[in-house]
């Protein structure tokens, strides 16, 4: 019994546990203080009510748009790493005969050659995507504690105000943004694109939600005890909120890394990796190789971090509800 | 009967619960304020702006609804970009939305290790911003383009397809590639919306006489995560009016023969290069309609599910 980690034994019955994401899910308790076990489904078949051919045409639609998502990401790391022969062969291959790095190190070459030194590039990317995520979890979360767990007049109209606006194109802001980026002189400067992390409607919608399940008696106990609210909200309050800013990190890297070219910034050595990249690769065919490697290098820093907090987006995403 | 020591008292509570709301303000504060002026005062800047005619620099004077009518009836760009735009929305929006409900609710029915990798490979192209040279190249128009390669391998077609100036196919492809990129953050709380439906609830609904998977689904999942199927929503809605970027990315701007030019493309024409920002804002008023205007319609269908 011990060998299979998922099986446990409560109440003298077999019951396997089951599983979240890619870790194991925090045991429940029910009103008695047992703890829940609910039983592990198997693949397909073990549910009631499931057809094998409702199975097979759930398989092959799973299949089909797996290939779907799957293909530019194997063609795109495929012909990163061609070699520059593979590249022009008719008809095209998908695979990646004889895989070579050259591309990568050409990439490496064309920037230290670039105009602006594409370390600046870098250095600008890395600097928004951790200012701006910075600035976005913790004013975030801050706003989301009281909107939750205190009372006071125009809660709830704040609410309302922040859950209309998610509906909202967000896009067709941005020419009034531009007005008002202007009348605050700061058009070109980092100030545009860092300031507006701290008001995003998103991040408090999704943590007021995860904080509304946090428990109240926690909370009147501590200050029975003398602490203060903001002790209460920086030692109590946030560390149990994990998942949450783990899940705004997750959205907000993907945001400001993917940040290309931006109707804010015009000089060059403000600019991003993303924006350099592209112009790299609208050197056209010739460049094919490195601009494929270049969406490769891309990629990684934003899918390492949905890989590591995986588990903690579901928690939260789970109570994202909206009510009708 | 109030004596002078109960006044004090009361007068205590009160400034103690003044300053109780004192860190709430610290704590809710800057928020709120970047949000009002970032979020919110852009829907009335723009209301207000489009009133009237403004270039920046010179004093805005007021027009009344010229800007409107000039938009609705001498525009014919502008109504071609609306075209578009509703086109797109219409067919990338609910569609997107199936996929993320389809895709998250078969993956649910896996078990949780490849549960974690297919969500990885089917969000993992909305975590890829950078991916549009991608598309080009395989959609390139000669016949080292990957697609016309294959086709033309395959004998289907004889002559290479422009794809992205053909206006026959422009479309299509767009549709193609936002699909592709579709299953973000609406996919993720589908997932884990269907993590927490009740599994007694399916139990129970077998005893009762639920007969099939499509039976649990409407009467129990469906009604189960009204709250997240909103959310879902809500975003998808707002995401479908906003597709600009990626076509500009990829068909480049102007597109050929303005077939895929959107309002998102007008706004940013009018607004960001000729700065005529009382026209411009009209067509962000616009937009603000539009998508809460959908919004309310859908959460108006959604109601009635399961009801």
């Amino acid at each position: 019994m011990a060998k299979n980690k998922n099986v446990v034994v409560v109440d003298g019955v077999v019951q396997k546990q089951e599983t979240v994401g890619i870790f194991r899910k925090r045991p429940k308790y029910d009103a008695e203080g047992r703890e829940i076990h609910y039983k592990k489904k198997k693949l397909f078949k073990s549910r009631v009510n499931r057809s094998f051919g409702g199975d097979l045409f759930m398989f092959s639609f799973l299949l089909i748009g797996g290939l779907f998502m799957a293909i530019p990401l194997v063609f795109a790391i495929s012909n990163s790493l061609k070699p520059l022969y593979e590249l022009f062969l008719f008809p095209p291959t998908l695979f990646v005969k004889n895989p070579t790095v050259k591309n990568y190190t050409d990439l490496i070459n064309i920037m230290s050659n670039s105009l602006v030194p594409m370390s600046k590039y870098i250095f600008n990317t890395v600097f928004i995507t951790v200012v701006g995520t910075t600035l976005r979890v913790i004013f975030g979360t801050m706003a989301s504690y009281p909107l939750s767990k205190r009372n006071f007049p125009g809660k709830k109209v704040i609410m309302q105000t922040v859950s209309l606006s998610l509906m909202f194109a967000a896009p067709a802001a941005t020419i009034a943004n531009y007005m008002t980026m202007s009348a605050l002189g700061w058009i070109d400067t980092y100030w545009s694109l860092l300031v507006p992390a701290i008001g995003s409607s998103m991040a408090v919608y999704l943590v007021k939600n995860f904080v509304d399940g946090f428990p109240d008696a926690v909370l009147e106990a501590a200050r029975i005890d003398g602490t203060g609210e903001f002790r209460l909200f920086f030692q109590i309050v946030m560390p149990n909120l994990k998942p949450a800013w783990m899940t705004l990190i997750v959205f907000a890297v993907q945001e400001y890394w993917n940040m290309g070219a931006n109707i804010f910034i015009y000089r060059e050595e403000l600019k991003t990796l993303n924006y350099a990249l592209s112009q790299v690769a609208a050197a056209g065919i010739a460049r094919q190789g490195v601009a494929m490697a270049i969406s490769v290098v891309m990629m990684i820093v934003p899918v390492i971090t949905f890989v590591i907090t995986q588990s903690n987006i579901l928690e939260t995403m789970a109570t994202s509800g909206m009510k009708d | 009967m109030k004596s002078k020591n109960d006044a004090l008292k009361i007068n205590k509570i009160k400034k103690s619960k003044r300053f109780e709301n004192l860190d709430v303000v610290i704590f809710l504060g800057p928020f709120l304020v970047v949000f009002f002026v970032f979020t919110i005062l852009p829907v009335f800047i723009s209301l207000f702006i489009s009133l009237t005619n403004f270039n920046m620099l010179e004093f805005p004077d007021f027009v009344g609804l010229a800007n409107y009518e000039k938009l609705f009836l001498n525009d014919d760009i502008f109504s071609l970009a609306m075209q578009n735009t509703l086109i797109l929305a219409v067919i990338t929006g609910p569609l997107s939305y199936i996929m993320c409900f389809a895709f998250a609710w078969l993956i649910n029915e896996v078990p949780p290790k490849p549960r974690a990798f297919l969500t990885l490979l089917f969000y993992a192209p909305s975590l890829a911003g950078g991916f549009a040279y991608v598309w080009q190249i395989m959609f390139s128009g000669d016949s080292y383009g990957y697609i016309n390669g294959f086709l033309m391998g395959l004998g289907i077609i004889s002559d290479p397809i422009l794809w992205l100036k053909d206006e026959t196919w422009m479309f299509t492809v767009c549709v193609i590639i936002v699909l592709w990129q579709a299953l973000g953050t609406t996919f993720l709380t589908f997932i884990a919306g269907l993590q927490t439906v009740d599994r007694s609830l399916y139990e129970a609904g077998a005893v009762d006489g639920i007969k099939n998977r499509w039976q649990e689904l409407y009467f129990i999942t469906l009604p189960s995560m009204r709250g997240q199927l909103l959310f879902g929503a809500v975003l998808n809605i707002s995401g479908s009016f906003g597709i600009g970027p990626v076509i500009t990315a990829i068909f480049g701007f102007p597109t050929n023969g303005y077939a895929l030019h959107t309002i998102m493309h007008h706004l940013d024409d009018y607004g960001t290069v000729r700065f005529e920002m009382g026209y411009a804002c009209a067509i962000a008023t616009i937009l603000f309609v539009i998508s809460f205007a959908a919004n309310k319609v859908f959460q108006f269908v959604l109601g009635r599910i399961g009801k």
